[in-house]
């Protein structure tokens, strides 16, 4: 088992069940030691890529490599790989000591006990070493779970959800634990989830996935300054889209947006078509009184009138109303609480923001896409 | 809260009342009669009458003579309580982890016996492994059986019959425990190295063993009473169990005296034997 090492590598990757396309065709690269995440609204495929590397289920077609070895035909437990369920799966008849002994003793093992009192005093559970898991709270159960799997030194470690069950200042903790233990171990975590805060806490690169395709796979700052479709710019955090027509290129694209002139870096046009989503993150606005001439030298600006105000503690959150945009194109603008805004419900504001943080995306595109995925979830 | 504290206080006593009251009724007096009759002189009879003399020997002399259908009583039950579990086991297993859609229609398979009488199907049996029954002529030519041999009236004939009458007994209690297994903790065995036996050996097996506890007794506790198949299907020899010895002394003997005192022997055989057993077992979590 030693032998099969490196980076892990989906190939041509798919699932089927019946006629229905859980994965279909991914193609992967995830470096030895990363920290990757698989993100995406439930049914996207990303559990069911996991249980594949996992062995849990069978691809349909496709590679699964660590190094140069297949090993998507090998059973589970022949796989250099180890997993953290959802809900965590400890076996409930054996102690916290049994349960984390259980991968050592069957692979025959020799040091059980020293490895075993070693990695449980690491994680500060060694006091709980003979209670059984349900008399743990949910975060030593996570740590058990966790411990359980990572005591085998895996290749791969497999995450399906390992936060899920757990309250949200628990969740914000483990998030920190969790990326400091990966960074500790150096041992490659494929880390499947759908809150987006969560990969990006902890992920050093995400794939996106959506309906069994990666939608765009890269780094948390990549995917969400730089977004490629309208999913990952709806599903990563919110995004103004607006529609748009290319009328010139250069270092810069000029866009129309209903009469108004935007500009965009051209590295920051995704598509070559000429009709566009122009696209900007409601933080990246700055909004002040029409009269406020400030923010000028932005470059990008819009006249509007603001609709509604709201404040929600760490930001104010506008919505302006631009005059000859489409009812649904009103534009979000979340402004952080260091002074007191200006601005309030009903007043002329002019909004600018940088064309740096502008980008535009295919117009074919559904602009709506991973909205409501991103809000259900 | 103090005022709907104690206002609430005679609650159970009343739910616990009617239950309470048929058990005191019609097992606790009854058992009172059977055990001061267990204690009668043994030279009365019913048409004389019994006099109480405190006759304690009739416990070691029902003992001394019964003893081979005791013995021969528990090995029935034990066998056909071994067999019950090899056969419900795998069948539970399916039900509860592998049967799908189907699991509902299976379970209803599993009870559906008992929409027919007890009495019928063991009677139904004696047809089924009678002189002339194609099974047997069957074994017979296959030299199983040598010509004019019988099924009829041994103690495998009886044992069968005994593992057929209680394996829903034994497959209703699997089935409950092994439906509470997580099916990701089998899962999760494979991912930690375990191969498929090792994981059920090591997994799902101890989580089974309330239901394989429940199972064992349901089923061993009335076989080792049972006298229904041993009268219908077992025959002059080899084939009484305790549960015949008592129902003749009772009914056909009239003795009392020594009827009361086998009964309870058996019991107290029982809850010895079963008391042991839940021990060893060591399922804390049964109750």
């Amino acid at each position: 088992m030693d032998q099969i090492a490196g980076d892990l590598r989906l190939v041509s990757f798919r699932k089927e069940f019946g006629d229905f396309v859980a994965v279909d065709d991914i193609d992967i690269l995830i470096p030895k030691g990363s920290f990757f995440a698989l993100l995406g609204p439930s049914g996207c495929g990303k559990t069911t890529t996991l249980r594949m590397v996992a062995g849990l289920e069978l691809p349909t077609a496709g590679q699964i490599l660590i190094g140069d070895h297949d090993i998507a035909s090998l059973k589970p437990y022949n796989r250099p790989v180890n997993t953290v369920f959802q809900s965590y799966a400890l076996f409930p008849h054996l102690d916290i000591y049994e349960n984390v002994a259980f991968g050592l003793r069957r692979r025959g093992v020799k040091d059980v006990a020293t490895q075993v009192e070693a990695m449980l005093s690491l994680v500060e559970l060694d006091a709980f070493a003979r209670r059984k898991p349900s008399q743990l709270s949910g975060g030593q159960q996570q740590r058990v779970a966790l411990t359980r799997a990572l005591i085998n030194r895996p290749e791969v470690l497999l995450l399906d959800e390992p936060l899920g069950a757990l309250d949200l200042k628990l969740r914000r903790q483990m998030q920190l634990e969790l990326k400091r233990i990966q960074t500790e171990v150096g041992i490659t975590f494929v880390h499947v989830t759908h809150d987006q805060e969560e990969a990006m806490t902890m992920a050093d690169t995400i794939a996106v996935m959506n309906q069994g395709k990666v939608e765009q796979l890269g780094s948390p700052m990549d995917l969400y300054e730089n977004p490629k479709t309208t999913f990952v710019a709806n599903f990563l955090g919110q995004s103004n889209l607006l529609t748009g027509e290319v009328m010139d290129r250069g270092d810069f694209v000029g866009v129309k947006v209903w009469g108004n002139h935007i500009k965009i870096p051209a590295s920051r046009v995704a598509t070559t078509n000429a009709k566009v989503w122009v696209g900007v993150r409601p933080e990246k606005i700055y909004i002040s009184a029409e009269s406020n001439h400030a923010h000028d030298h932005l470059g990008n600006q819009l006249i509007g009138t603001v609709l509604e105000r709201s404040y929600i503690g760490v930001s104010t959150q506008f919505i302006v109303e631009i005059p000859g945009f489409l009812d649904d194109e009103k534009i979000m603008v979340f402004e952080q609480n260091v002074d007191a805004s200006e601005v309030k419900a009903g007043d002329r504001v002019r909004i600018s923001w940088d064309p740096s943080h502008t980008f535009a995306l295919d117009a074919k595109q559904d602009a709506y896409a991973g909205d409501v995925l991103a809000e259900a979830e | 809260m103090t005022n709907t504290d104690t206002s609430k206080k005679w609650v159970p006593y009343l739910l616990l009342a009617p239950g309470a009251l048929w058990l005191a009724l019609f097992f606790l007096t009854p058992m009172f009669n059977l055990g001061a009759t267990s204690l009668y002189d043994p030279s009365g009879s019913l048409e004389t009458g019994y006099v109480m003399n405190g006759h304690v020997g009739n416990y070691a002399d029902a003992l001394g003579e019964y003893w081979p259908q005791f013995l021969r009583s528990f090995t029935f039950a034990a066998i056909a309580t071994v067999l019950a579990l090899i056969i419900a086991y795998p069948l539970a297993y399916a039900i509860a982890l592998k049967s799908g859609q189907w699991k509902n229609i299976l379970l209803v398979l599993v009870i559906a016996p008992f929409f027919t009488s007890f009495l019928l199907r063991t009677l139904a049996w004696t047809a089924l492994l009678g002189d002339n029954s194609s099974f047997v002529h069957f074994l017979q030519d296959i030299h199983i059986l040598p010509e004019g041999g019988r099924i009829l009236a041994t103690p495998f004939a009886v044992v069968m019959c005994l593992t057929y009458n209680f394996l829903p007994f034994m497959t209703l209690p699997l089935f409950t425990s092994l439906e509470k297994v997580d099916p990701r903790l089998i899962e999760a065995a494979g991912d930690l190295y375990s191969k498929p036996f090792n994981g059920f050996h090591r997994v799902v097996l101890p989580l089974s063993m309330p239901g394989v506890v429940a199972g064992t007794l349901l089923t061993f506790i009335p076989a080792s009473g049972d006298y229904i198949n041993a009268q219908l299907l077992g025959g002059i020899k080899n084939t009484t169990m305790i549960g015949n010895v008592i129902d003749r002394a009772f009914l056909e003997r009239g003795a009392y005296p020594t009827a009361a005192a086998l009964s309870f022997l058996l019991m107290a055989a029982i809850v010895i034997l079963v008391a042991t057993y839940v021990k060893r077992a060591g399922t804390d979590e049964l109750v």
